[in-house]
């Protein structure tokens, strides 16, 4: 019964994780730690972790700052983009304000673009990301890898060790399969907790700093949902669905509320918020540490990869393992590559594995929250 | 036992009233500023100790607090077309706020479907909002167009194309020329729209805008298919609405 009085308590800290660790963000830095600001998975955030540094997503998920942004960006752009520029230029984010180095990556045309503004007012290096993932391509990753780890090093006069990077290495190892038990549950049917709860954790994780005290604990919550999931015994049958598309956050979390309000489960995040980037772990005994970095970051199947084959393996793979009746792709307006790729996931959503597939675009604003009801009921109906 | 179906829409609010005989009761009304003034005028109207089910749909169903059931429109039309067209596989419906395009199996199962994004391009409303600037009736649409050559409307944005429109107006094109183009454009754009679901089938044709027999011919012409279509066509979501409650009471 304890159990029961625990679970929403620690469900909640994961979900106010964002809101509390404007304060733990100050209190690391002020211990001389430094902060590394990232917009994207495909940062090896095990460089930063070797130096004692954490690293921060600055992906901003709120339409606060997009007309700020407006000024300096088009309008007809990814909400994601403009959005974490305004957060960075009117300095409302603490943690893009407490970042001493912002991380980007040339994913899509539009941040990379995005980046040359805002290094005008922030120090930024950006990563060039190749759009393969060949040998050619990974050897290319792995010298940018290099490169970073270099930039580091001369920016926080630090030594990134060989030695250290492998410590590093096994840590983020071990949070990823923390997390991979995590969502691991929702594989039962019926799925031990709604996709928000699922969520919250997963965008709660980001923002907790103590990254070594990190997997004890999201083992500690997997423990107790699978404890209490066997007392309540909860019979409730729903039809599942995965999300595939662009990232989500606060503000496309109406996509799942809308889901899970009208009768369906949401038990798998296949985009990078989710599975995407945590699934496949660094290989823990390959001498080349650099080349396993290399190798495990660029496998990450992102519509900014062309062929983008990872993640339909990735797809193919999740359908099956988590039981989904239903895939819902989410893409933001004016994503490119998500919305241009949204005709193949659909193609072989239906025609590969059968499944009922819908697609929504969306921004961070709240107009449309009516409308993406009406489609994830409909949707839900027709299941 | 009666069956009663109401469609909450944003512009006309439709009641069904249905038994084992087929409709008994149809009424449609403007949709005021209150959906939910619309939705129990309806109700009032048709309810009686006889109607065993209720069932809304379309945006306002959700004000129904009486309702038996609510279902949105997409299955409510579903179901709708094919009591009037049993063969059909595609159904395609222009409300006045938004379009659909639907796809369902042989069994009348929805499989697929598509809705356009928040704008009233494409729309019952676009071209509603278009035959005021020229000052004409909507409901006189056939009339107005004959023998008007089409002229070409780009503008698929509510408010640039009224700007276009007016310009065409300045430049004294005949007002039953630019209508034939409205029709057109909203044609054009919906036949691609329905493209988007790859069906081959029977496709029926739902909601106001079915009733003007030009823009069901213009329509035909980009679809390269003819299009099925109901003198009731605009109950199509109170009719599978009254449909879906009297199959889930008997």
């Amino acid at each position: 019964m304890e159990i029961r009085k625990e679970l929403p308590e620690i469900f909640k800290s994961f979900s106010e994780a964002r809101q509390a660790g404007f304060i733990s963000a100050k209190n690391f830095k002020d211990a001389g730690n430094p902060l590394i600001g990232i917009f994207c998975t495909y940062f090896p955030q095990e460089l930063a972790l070797a130096m004692g540094a954490v690293t921060v997503g600055l992906c901003a998920s709120s339409d606060e700052t997009i007309t700020e942004s407006e000024k300096d960006l088009p309008r007809n752009l990814c909400p994601l983009i403009k959005s974490s520029y305004g957060f960075g230029k009117t300095d409302k984010c603490p943690y893009f304000y407490f970042s001493d180095l912002v991380v980007g990556e040339t994913t899509c045309d539009g941040k990379k673009k995005m980046y040359e503004y805002m290094a005008e007012f922030k120090p930024v290096h950006v990563m060039k990301l190749p759009h393969s993932q060949d040998q050619v391509a990974k050897e290319l990753w792995k010298q940018e890898i290099i490169k970073m780890k270099e930039v580091l090093e001369e920016q926080f006069a630090v030594s990134i060790t060989e030695e250290k990077l492998h410590k590093a290495i096994l840590l983020k190892n071990e949070e990823r399969k923390a997390m991979k038990e995590f969502y691991g549950l929702c594989r039962q049917d019926p799925s031990p907790m709604t996709g928000m709860e699922l969520f919250n954790v997963l965008v709660g994780a980001s923002f907790d700093f103590d990254r070594e005290a990190l997997p004890s604990k999201i083992r500690d919550l997997t423990q107790k949902v699978q404890e209490e999931y066997q007392i309540i015994q909860n019979n409730e049958i729903k039809p599942r669905i995965l999300i595939t598309g662009c990232p989500m956050g606060a503000a496309t979390a109406k996509v799942i509320k809308a889901i899970e309000d009208n009768g369906a489960v949401v038990v798998c995040f296949e985009n990078c918020t989710g599975v995407k980037a945590v699934e496949e772990l660094v290989d823990e005994h390959n001498p080349d540490l650099f080349g396993a970095l290399a190798e495990k970051y660029l496998n990450i199947g992102c519509s900014c990869m062309s062929p983008n084959t990872k993640r339909f393996e990735l797809l193919n793979r999740l359908i099956d393992e988590y039981k989904v009746d239903g895939v819902v792709e989410m893409t933001l307006t004016a994503c490119h590559t998500y919305n241009v790729e949204s005709l193949s996931v659909k193609r072989f959503v239906q025609q590969e594995k059968g499944r009922p597939y819908t697609y929504l675009e969306t921004d961070f604003g709240t107009s449309d929250v009516e409308r993406i009801n009406t489609r994830m009921t409909a949707f839900i109906e027709m299941l | 036992m009666l069956s009663l179906g109401i469609d909450s829409g944003s512009t006309t609010t439709k009641g069904i009233l249905l038994d084992d005989q087929g409709i008994r009761e149809k009424l449609i009304i403007k949709t005021s500023s209150s959906p939910r003034k619309s939705l129990y005028e309806v109700y009032d109207t048709f309810w009686s100790d006889a109607v065993g089910c209720t069932v809304a749909t379309g945006y306002g169903r959700s004000l129904l607090k009486k309702a038996n059931r609510k279902i949105t429109e997409i299955t409510c039309h579903a179901r709708g077309s094919r009591y009037f067209e049993p063969n059909c596989t595609g159904v395609i419906d222009i409300g006045g706020q938004d379009c659909k395009a639907i796809a369902l199996d042989e069994k009348g199962n929805v499989t697929d479907f598509l809705m356009n994004d928040k704008c009233a391009a494409g729309t019952g409303r676009f071209m509603d909002v278009m035959m005021g600037i020229l000052e004409a009736d909507l409901e006189d649409l056939d009339d107005f167009v004959i023998n008007a050559k089409a002229i070409s409307i780009s503008s698929m944005c509510t408010v640039f194309a009224e700007s276009e429109i007016i310009s065409l107006l300045a430049n004294d094109i005949p007002k039953g020329n630019i209508a034939l183009g409205v029709i057109h454009t909203i044609a054009e754009r919906t036949a691609t729209f329905y493209g988007r679901l790859n069906l081959c089938g029977p496709v029926f044709f739902s909601g106001g805008l079915s009733k003007s027999k030009i823009f069901c011919r213009v329509l035909e012409e980009y679809l390269g298919q003819s299009i099925k279509t109901d003198v009731l066509g605009q109950y199509t979501g109170a009719v599978g609405a009254a449909l879906i409650g009297y199959e889930s009471v008997e």
